[in-house]
C-alpha cells in the first residue's frame, strides 16, 4: 500500500509492507499518475514502514528517479530500516538517490536550497 | 537448545506476483527452525524473492496461469532451495547472470547479483522453451554452533 501527500511542489509517498513485485507495481502506477497530472517536481519517499525490498522494488525506485530527473526535480528517500538500508547500499542505489533520516530534515534542506 | 531435525518442504503455486511473498515467507519459516542469524534470514528471503520473481516475470513473461515449484531442504545445517518453472528458459545463462543485464527496461538486472551475493552457491539449469531451475545453497550453521552440537 502507498499513501500520498503533496506539500508545495513536493510529492511525499509513504510505502507500507514489502516492496516487491506487487507493491512495486502499485508504487510505480501511483507515482507516475501524479507526476503526470499534478504540478509536483520533487519526490520524497518515506520507507519507514517498509520491512523488505528486493530488486523489483529497487527497479521501481530507479525508474521514478529517472522520471523526476526528466522533470527537473529531485528525489530522496528517508526512514529506511537497517535491512532495507543495506539493500539500498549494496545495490548502489544510495550512491544515486540521497537517503536521509527524517522527512522534516529533508524538507528543511530543500527549503534552505530554494 | 532444540534438537535440529533435517527438514524439507515442497510448494507448488500459480505464477501470480502475490505468490513471491508466499514463497519467501515459507522458506523463511523453514530456515527459522534452525538457529541462524537474522541477517542470514533476510538474505535468504531476498534471494528466494529474486528467483521466484524471475520465474514469473522472465520465465512466464508475466503469464499468471502457469506453475512455479519451490522446494526447500535443510540437511545437516545446509539449506538448499530450488525454484523451478517450465517457461521460456534462458538462451545464454552467463549473459543473464551478468550484473545490470536485464531484458526488461524497468528492472535493474540485480536478481542474480543478489542471489550470488547472499547465497553460498547458485546453480542455474535452463533450456530454451523448456524452463529454468535455480538451486540456491547456503550453510546455515557453523560447525561450532551449539545447535549443531546438540544434534
Amino acid at each position: 500500500m502507498v499513501t500520498v501527500k503533496i506539500k508545495n511542489d513536493n510529492l511525499i509517498i509513504k510505502v507500507f509492507g514489502e516492496l516487491d513485485l506487487v507493491v512495486a507495481k502499485e508504487f510505480r502506477e501511483t507515482v507516475d499518475k501524479i507526476l503526470m497530472d499534478k504540478p509536483v517536481k520533487n519526490l520524497i519517499l518515506d520507507l519507514s514502514q517498509v520491512s523488505f525490498i528486493d530488486s523489483s522494488g529497487l527497479g521501481a525506485l530507479l525508474g521514478r528517479y529517472k522520471l523526476v530527473q526528466q522533470k527537473g526535480g529531485k528525489m530522496s528517500i528517508f526512514g529506511a530500516n537497517p535491512q532495507v538500508f543495506r539493500i539500498l547500499d549494496l545495490s548502489g542505489v544510495r550512491k544515486i538517490i540521497p537517503v536521509f533520516q527524517t522527512e522534516d530534515l529533508e524538507l528543511e534542506k530543500r527549503r534552505a536550497n530554494q | 537448545m532444540t534438537k535440529i531435525e533435517d527438514n524439507c518442504i515442497r510448494l507448488e503455486f500459480k505464477s501470480l506476483p502475490e505468490n513471491v511473498a508466499l514463497a519467501r515467507v515459507v522458506i523463511a519459516s523453514l530456515v527459522s527452525q534452525v538457529d541462524t542469524t537474522l541477517n542470514d534470514l533476510e538474505e535468504i528471503k531476498v534471494a528466494v524473492s529474486e528467483a521466484v520473481s524471475n520465474a514469473i516475470v522472465h520465465g512466464y513473461q508475466n503469464n499468471t496461469t502457469e506453475t512455479v515449484i519451490v522446494e526447500g531442504e535443510i540437511k545437516q545445517g545446509i539449506l538448499k532451495v530450488s525454484i523451478e518453472d517450465t517457461g521460456i528458459g534462458i538462451e545464454n545463462i552467463e549473459e543473464a547472470m551478468t550484473p545490470a543485464f536485464s531484458t526488461s527496461p524497468d528492472r535493474m538486472g540485480l536478481g542474480f547479483v543478489f542471489m550470488k551475493s547472499f547465497m553460498d552457491e547458485v546453480e542455474v539449469f535452463s533450456e530454451p522453451g523448456k524452463g529454468t531451475k535455480v538451486v540456491l545453497t547456503k550453510k546455515l550453521i557453523n560447525s561450532g554452533s551449539c545447535a549443531l552440537a546438540a544434534n
